[in-house]
């Protein structure tokens, strides 16, 4: 068994600095985000606000504790593989905001 | 006009099969209030005149034909805008969905419609309902019915302010944190969340699906309890949808709370709990006590570990769940001319998501990313199940836990809105029955100053029975659901 970590929170409040401005720009742009410039620096200073305080959960142990991704015993749903009518080709494109040729239209990939 | 609006569901449903009173009459009425009040409050996104007018005809030809009605027959039900409904455009107040129409039905909006329900409108909440307070709209904010200063609570605020305005009878709401429990409280109506599993999510637009439920919104417990009759059960399309044989809870409401156990969790009377909030709670419970139940003390020592754990686990999911909208199936897009996929994706998630759906994105993936996932994400799920275990613990020795459902009273608009953390500290005493997927209802038991209070009662998995016996004594014997707001 281990002794459940104490942090005094005035003490890391002055010295942590939990995310940079870097990160929070390389953050946004792995979730496909674009940023404004003021949005920036008021992101991160509140990301830091945040993570801080989400950094409370260190103080519980949890050694030997298993995760709850769901709080459901969940099992694999199985049903029958037989064929079922999907939706008209025109009632999926329906809401795309641009189609072509019965496709949905994007931005060049390359 | 007869102010038909003012009727419950269970009696608007008596009148309706007595032939006591037309459907399209009752929904006329509902429809005129709707016109009166709305411009004031802001419930509705997209009210459905024509298809309620319509759907009511449907009802009272049906009747004439002598045909047999649904549980909800002619009742109307606004429906938060996170649930699809055909035909109808879904937008979970967002710019990105402002123009989506789905092609189907949830299962939820099925089941009403399955039943007679009229949906009379589609409701305002906090953009993807990420919020409590109903600002982060992008059709606006709703205001609090009571006092049009105030927030009404969210995300479901739409839902709650219409009820208690009565411009809907019945509402469906969705609560990942508390996003029904919140309003009710904020609004004087009852809301519950069921325990997970208990209602389908088909068709419910996802923000975190490991926490999030749909439930009823009503004047009245009873009504609340037709309303779940309706919604819930086993569906095929919904994998975590639980198999269990279908309960009666009209039979759950008696009046009669005698020996049973409630406890107070200390933790849910401490620090940030205004007084006049702890107080008004304490003075329910005295009731309960004075009504034969027996109260006790508990402590729920993990408490304090539950609402950066919701956040972290909420706000990672939320990540996963939001990165479908990339502008290109359906969804918020610019120009595609402006540069190629990466840019045009992140330029339309600029435009299309607001500060505060933005800020929980990014936040999530910071926490699911590699360096990071353990010591947030991982972390907090393995918190999760000691919140968990202390819950179980404690509802070993109790029926049910109360306490209030909002640490503090209805505050400004625009009062916390700049500050997130702040924000996010009032869903401190809301999050836990998401946490570990119990039921729990917020009744009406007070004012002060003018402004409701909630009290929240938590239950053991799938015992929504004892929750609304609870709740439907605690209304029996007090006036509170009976008080309107004036508009």
């Amino acid at each position: 068994m281990r002794l459940s970590r104490t942090i005094d929170p005035s003490v890391r409040r002055s010295r942590k600095q939990h995310i940079s401005r870097e990160e929070v720009e390389h953050i946004a742009w792995l979730a496909h985000l674009e940023l404004a410039e003021e949005e920036k620096a008021l992101f991160t200073q509140q990301f830091n606000r945040i993570l801080d305080y989400f950094r409370k959960i260190d103080e519980t142990d949890t050694e030997n504790v298993p995760p709850t991704y769901h709080v459901l015993d969940l099992v694999n749903v199985f049903r029958k593989d037989y064929v079922k009518e999907s939706l008209p080709k025109e009632e999926s494109l329906k809401n795309a905001p641009e189609k072509e040729k019965g496709f949905f239209k994007s931005p060049r990939i390359v | 006009m007869s102010r038909w609006y003012e009727l419950s569901a269970a009696e608007a449903v008596g009148k309706i099969k007595n032939q006591e009173l037309k459907a399209e009459e009752y929904i006329a009425s509902l429809l005129e209030r709707m016109q009166k009040v709305d411009p004031k409050i802001n419930c509705f996104v997209t009210p459905m005149r024509q298809e309620a007018l319509e759907k009511s005809r449907e009802v009272d030809a049906k009747i004439s034909r002598g045909e047999k009605l649904g549980l909800l027959a002619g009742v109307a039900v606004a429906v938060k805008d996170n649930m699809c409904t055909k035909d109808i455009r879904t937008t979970c107040s967002s710019r990105m969905l402002k123009e989506f129409v789905p092609p189907y039905d949830a299962t939820v909006v099925k089941k009403l419609k399955d039943e007679d329900a009229v949906v009379i409108g589609k409701t305002n909440m906090d953009e993807f309902a990420m919020g409590s307070t109903t600002e982060t709209s992008h059709f606006g904010p709703t205001r609090n019915p009571w006092n049009l200063m105030k927030v009404p609570g969210g995300s479901s605020g739409g839902s709650a302010a219409a009820v208690v305005a009565q411009e809907a009878t019945v509402a469906l709401g969705s609560d990942t944190g508390g996003s029904i429990r919140c309003p009710a409280s904020y609004c004087s109506t009852v809301g519950l969340k069921p325990t997970y599993g208990l209602v389908s999510r088909y068709g419910l637009i996802s923000y975190a699906n490991s926490l999030e439920q749909i439930g009823p919104l009503a004047g009245n417990v009873r009504d609340c309890a037709l309303l779940l009759q309706v919604i819930s059960g086993h569906d095929d399309l919904d994998s975590t949808s639980a198999n269990l044989p279908a309960k009666d809870y009209a039979s759950a409401l008696r009046d009669d709370v005698e020996g049973i156990r409630i406890g107070l969790p200390r933790e849910f009377f401490g620090e940030g709990v205004q007084e006049e909030v702890s107080k008004t709670v304490w003075r329910a419970v005295h009731k309960f006590e004075g009504l034969g139940a027996v109260c006790e003390e508990v402590s729920l020592p993990s408490m304090s570990y539950a609402l950066a754990t919701y956040y972290i686990i909420a706000m990672s999911e939320a990540s996963s769940n939001l990165a479908r909208y990339d502008g290109l199936r359906y969804g918020y897009r610019g120009e595609l001319d402006e540069g190629d996929w990466p840019t045009v994706y992140a330029k339309n998630r600029r435009v299309g998501f607001g500060t505060e759906v933005r800020r929980r994105i990014i936040l999530g993936t910071y926490a699911l990313s590699a360096g990071y996932y353990d010591q947030y994400y991982l972390k907090a799920l393995r918190v999760r199940t000691v919140i968990r275990r202390d819950f179980e613990k404690a509802l070993r020795q109790f029926d049910v836990l109360i306490g209030p459902t909002m640490p503090v009273l209805p505050f400004d608009i625009g009062e916390k809105i700049e500050d997130p953390l702040t924000l996010y500290m009032c869903d401190i005493l809301t999050v836990p029955a998401n946490l570990a997927g119990y039921p729990a209802i917020s009744v009406p038991c007070g004012f002060t100053d003018g402004l409701p209070v909630g009290l929240q009662m938590l239950g053991k998995p799938f015992d929504e029975s004892t929750v609304l016996r609870a709740a439907y004594t605690l209304e029996q014997n007090t006036d509170y659901h009976k008080k309107k707001p004036v508009l």
